[in-house]
């Protein structure tokens, strides 16, 4: 018996030793992994200038509410907002951190990337398994001049619940009637039709290999990894070529002034010059932090990227808000948290 | 008439023979294919700032800490697992043959050998992870600990297995002279039958080993991740496999091959100790002989 | 023959006997040697009884913490969870049996092919292959363990799926699929990917653990039971066949079932060529779900019913491999039987 009290005796004095060790500065984070890339990239930067590790993993955005939640992070990060009612009933707050676009990308003989043009109502149809063929006539009378295949369209959507899936379908939804009677918008959805290829890779991946197929991706996948890309037409009427400026123009001609909690999906925006399928993803936080100490070093680390982080946004294809954005969210920080 | 049965009982053999080698070579190409494809995908990112870089993007990011990660945490997972597994599968064989407790265990056994990962990570993340925050409140939460308790979950049942097939196996005559001898039950297990089957067992181990180091899905919710070095047990902790994962997704062609180069470096880490362990098993049973 | 072969399933009755503790063989009450070696005995039987009970709780565990988590669907839905096939989480629409289908499809085709190339492997390296080459050639087909499954993915993502498009979908549609009532199985699109694809990649994942675990036991067939059979003309063939297969028979199935439980359970290498569409097409050649890359796929973003639909599909995995391995072990007994009538 004594020899099993000195064991456990022993076992207590090296845990906490263990534990002395591993609470040394580090804030966590979890969530979408559409920011993995930006967040882990300023991450790097802050910690060489404050020695302080931000450690930002990507578990999906459901994983990402559901692990502040249950306070085992510091922060969460999700491509969805929540809403006041849930925000209010958990104390917590949220606000944008970075910008992205979501882009149509096809597959098709003797078209070139960027040469074909999309309107909601098409893109509807294509992915509700209306539009089957490619040389049909709500095609063609976006492709003036452009000579289609007579080929079926093979339709490719996200198979992982994903915020892009969320984004896609929730501009869908907002420019087809059918489409949001018959389908909906959400992370994963009830597919009329097509495939499903796991992650940005497993789409891509079949877009790339399947002839005469369109699927929809992150925009950065699809410029570094050559994949054709189509034009929208957005709700100015415009058509509009996918890239950053396109994608700023989403961010400031969305009415976040009236949004609360920044609770505002920025597809189908109304600037003339906005790519309609624009999107963000939202941080997750207490306003009365159970660890205050963590909590100052999440809005350092998100002050500084919102601020000085911008270069090494754009130099992973991802844009920075606006910065009366930028205004607005440092506002909504001092009245809304506890530091 | 009998030249006629002899000819075509040499000419199933032959045929037999042939089947069997060209399903011997079909597997081996596959694994060429596979390997190929690895490491020509993969040539581009391996060099020294692989095992240099950490996966937090300092620059272009390495695998440093999920490399040491992954070696914390598998090096704990087959510590948990292969000795409950070995006592385990001897228990089913060795005490427990025939009898209805035996059948059980060794049927629910099977049962968790295919217990999607993920289920099993989850799980853990219910029974390790929620107490320990709880505990903790909230200083510790997810650790490379319960990662290794997840993979141990995914090991085990493949040990348990192995162990009990391989001592079946050992002729009886070896228990019949061992206690004729009045050696006693424990001795003859361990001394005698545990390494007349040692092979099989390393086997079994070396196989839970390569499973359970390409899981990803179980750690996600236990050791969590880490952008960082991590060596406390208790810390959130990067591994190989998780890497992997985020880079694939990455929309940078020089990520994937990251992950590539790390599916390689996985690769090469279970054969190397499947090399090591079969040599040292080799030269022990020579030496006792 | 036979008879004089013994069953490593059915060891003789003496074995039984053996969890008495040794000490009442060496009957010598007043000997310390003795009291300490049964007391030992008795510890060592329990801390075996333990381990072997840790396996226990842990599926128990694991199953039980499934079927709370999935309370909601399970319980609430009931059999509309089972039998329907539409799975819809905008409305909150649950079925499972897309992704039952889809597991019990790909992990038959997986056994299909692994458990005769594995026997073949195993006969190999076991009989025909000379003696210097039959090691590496082991590891090598052990290495295939060792590569992890997201490779597998991967792999047949890039490279496996456009062959299979290229060159053996068009093949099997203009050959096995023009014929009658089996045709439609093979009837499709090239795409590529889908059940067999899936089918296929399982099974070379799982060729390793079934050869590996013939290999080793092939060998320990004791070398006189071989050696009589050659010294009375039999073909190597026939000594497998006949003298190693049937000493060997409870572990080769051992063997199998840890291959089957792997195919069952297999996730990230069955996602990226399964297609993941919530369908249930009689074609082989066309996409399909299963339940562990259902989980994979949607748990990360799943919140409310959704998560507790996906936790259900869980729990159903564990039915579903009860359900199997209960079948194959029924299977089992009656060719048992047959034999012991024969």
């Amino acid at each position: 018996m004594t020899q099993f009290r000195r064991i456990a005796f022993a076992l207590g004095v090296a845990a906490a030793g263990f534990s002395a060790f591993a609470t040394a500065a580090d804030v966590t984070g979890a969530g979408s992994s559409f920011v993995y890339p930006v967040l882990s990239k300023w991450s790097a930067t802050f910690a060489e200038k404050t020695g302080n590790h931000v450690n930002y993993q990507s578990i999906g955005s459901g994983g990402g509410i559901a692990q502040i939640k249950a306070g085992t992070v510091d922060f969460g990060a999700s491509d969805k907002p929540l809403d006041a009612q849930e925000l209010g009933k958990f104390g917590l707050g949220q606000f944008p951190s970075v910008i992205g676009g979501i882009v149509p990308a096809y597959n098709i003989d003797g078209v070139e990337s960027g040469k074909l043009v999309l309107d909601g109502d098409a893109l509807a149809g294509i992915f509700l398994g209306k539009i089957t063929n490619w040389n049909d006539a709500a095609i063609a009378k976006l492709n003036p001049g452009l000579k289609l295949p007579d080929a079926k369209i093979t339709v490719v959507h996200r198979s992982d619940g994903s915020g892009t899936s969320f984004n896609f379908t929730n501009y869908l939804s907002k420019v087809s009637a059918d489409w949001k009677a018959k389908v909906g918008e959400g992370t994963a959805v009830e597919w009329p039709t097509g495939i499903g290829g796991k992650g940005n890779e497993g789409v891509s991946a079949y877009v790339k290999q399947i002839k005469n197929s369109i699927g929809y991706v992150e925009y950065a996948y699809a410029l570094k990894n050559n994949i054709g890309y189509a034009l929208m037409t957005n709700a100015a009427g415009k058509t509009i070529k996918p890239g950053n400026a396109a994608f700023q123009a989403a961010a400031a001609t969305a009415d976040w002034a009236h949004a609360a909690d920044f609770n505002l999906i920025m597809t189908n925006a109304p600037g003339a010059e906005a790519w309609p399928i624009t999107a963000t993803t939202w941080v997750i936080m207490y306003k009365q932090p159970k660890n205050a100490a963590n909590s100052k070093v999440v809005f350092d680390f998100f002050k500084w990227s919102l601020e000085h982080g911008q270069a090494q946004a754009l130099e992973l294809d991802y844009v920075p808000l606006p910065e009366a954005l930028v205004k607005q969210i440092e506002a909504y920080w001092q009245t809304q948290f506890k530091h | 008439m009998s030249a006629n049965v002899y000819r075509r009982r040499y000419a199933k053999n032959v045929v037999a023979q042939a089947l069997a080698s060209a399903a011997a070579l079909l597997a081996l190409m596959f694994l060429a294919w596979i390997l190929w494809v690895t490491v020509s995908r993969g040539v581009q990112a391996i060099g020294v700032s692989l095992f240099t870089k950490i996966t937090a993007y300092a620059d272009q990011g390495g695998l440093a800490n999920a490399i040491i990660g992954s070696l914390i945490i598998d090096a704990m997972a087959i510590a948990l697992c292969a000795p409950v597994g070995v006592l385990a599968g001897a228990y089913l064989a060795e005490y427990a043959r025939g009898t209805r407790m035996g059948e059980t265990i060794r049927f629910l056994n099977d049962i968790l050998l295919s217990a999607p990962s993920i289920v099993l990570g989850l799980f853990v993340y219910v029974i390790v992870v929620l107490p320990m925050t709880a505990a903790t409140n909230g200083s510790i939460t997810f650790s490379a600990l319960a990662g290794s308790i997840a993979l141990a979950l995914i090991g085990l049942p493949v040990i348990v297995r192995t162990t009990d097939e391989m001592l079946q196996l050992v002729p009886s005559t070896l228990r019949e002279a061992a206690l004729s001898l009045g050696i006693p039950q424990w001795k003859l297990t361990v001394q005698v039958l545990m390494r007349a089957a040692g092979s099989g067992i390393l086997t079994g181990v070396l196989l839970a080993l390569a499973r359970l180091a390409g899981e990803t899905a179980p750690l996600l919710f236990t050791a969590f991740g880490n952008n960082y070095t991590a060596l406390s047990p208790l810390a959130k902790m990067a591994s190989l496999p998780a890497a992997i994962y985020q880079y694939t997704n990455d929309p940078n062609p020089a990520m994937h091959a990251i992950a590539w180069a790390g599916a390689l470096l996985i690769t090469l880490f279970v054969l190397a100790l499947s090399l090591i362990a079969r040599a040292v098993f080799a030269r022990q049973k020579t030496s006792h002989e | 023959m036979k008879e004089g072969t013994p069953h490593s399933g059915g060891v003789p009755g003496f074995f039984t006997g053996l969890s008495m503790p040794i000490a009442t063989h060496v009957a010598d009450p007043g000997n310390d040697r003795s009291r300490i070696d049964a007391r030992n005995d008795a510890l060592f039987r329990g801390i075996l009884r333990v381990c072997a009970l840790l396996v226990l709780a842990a599926l128990l565990g694991a199953a039980l913490s499934t079927l709370w988590g999935g309370r909601e669907v399970l319980f609430g839905d009931g059999w509309h969870f089972l039998a329907s096939s539409q799975w819809n989480p905008v409305e909150n629409r649950y079925g499972a049996w897309a992704p039952i289908y889809g597991t019990l499809v790909t992990s038959l085709i997986a056994i299909v092919i692994a458990v005769p190339l594995s026997f073949g492997i195993a006969l190999c390296l076991t009989e025909v292959a000379p003696l210097w080459l039959r090691t590496p050639v082991a590891t090598a087909i052990e290495l295939l363990a060792a590569i992890p499954s997201i490779i597998y993915g991967m792999w047949g993502l890039f490279v496996f799926v456009p062959f299979m498009a290229a060159h053996v979908d068009p093949m099997l549609d203009s050959t096995l699929g023009r014929l009658p009532f089996v045709g439609a199985l093979f009837r499709g699109p090239p795409l590529g990917l889908g059940l067999l694809t899936a089918g296929i990649v399982l099974a070379i994942m799982i060729v390793p653990f079934i050869s590996s675990v013939m290999r080793e036991v092939f060998q320990t067939v004791p070398a006189r039971l071989k050696e009589s059979a050659y010294a009375l003309g039999s073909t190597t063939w026939e000594v497998v066949w006949d003298i190693v297969l049937p000493y060997t028979r409870q572990a080769v199935i051992g063997g199998i079932f840890l291959g089957l439980g792997r195919a069952l359970g297999e996730t990230m290498a069955v996602t990226f060529v399964l297609g993941n569409a919530y369908d249930l097409s009689a074609s082989l050649l066309m996409p399909g779900t299963s339940i562990s890359s259902s989980i994979a796929n949607e748990f990360n973003e799943a919140v409310g019913l959704h998560r507790s639909a996906l936790i259900a599909l869980g729990f159903l995995l564990f039915v579903v491999t009860f359900v199997v391995l209960l079948i194959a072990r029924r299977m089992l007994r009656s060719l048992k039987r047959k034999e012991g009538n024969a």
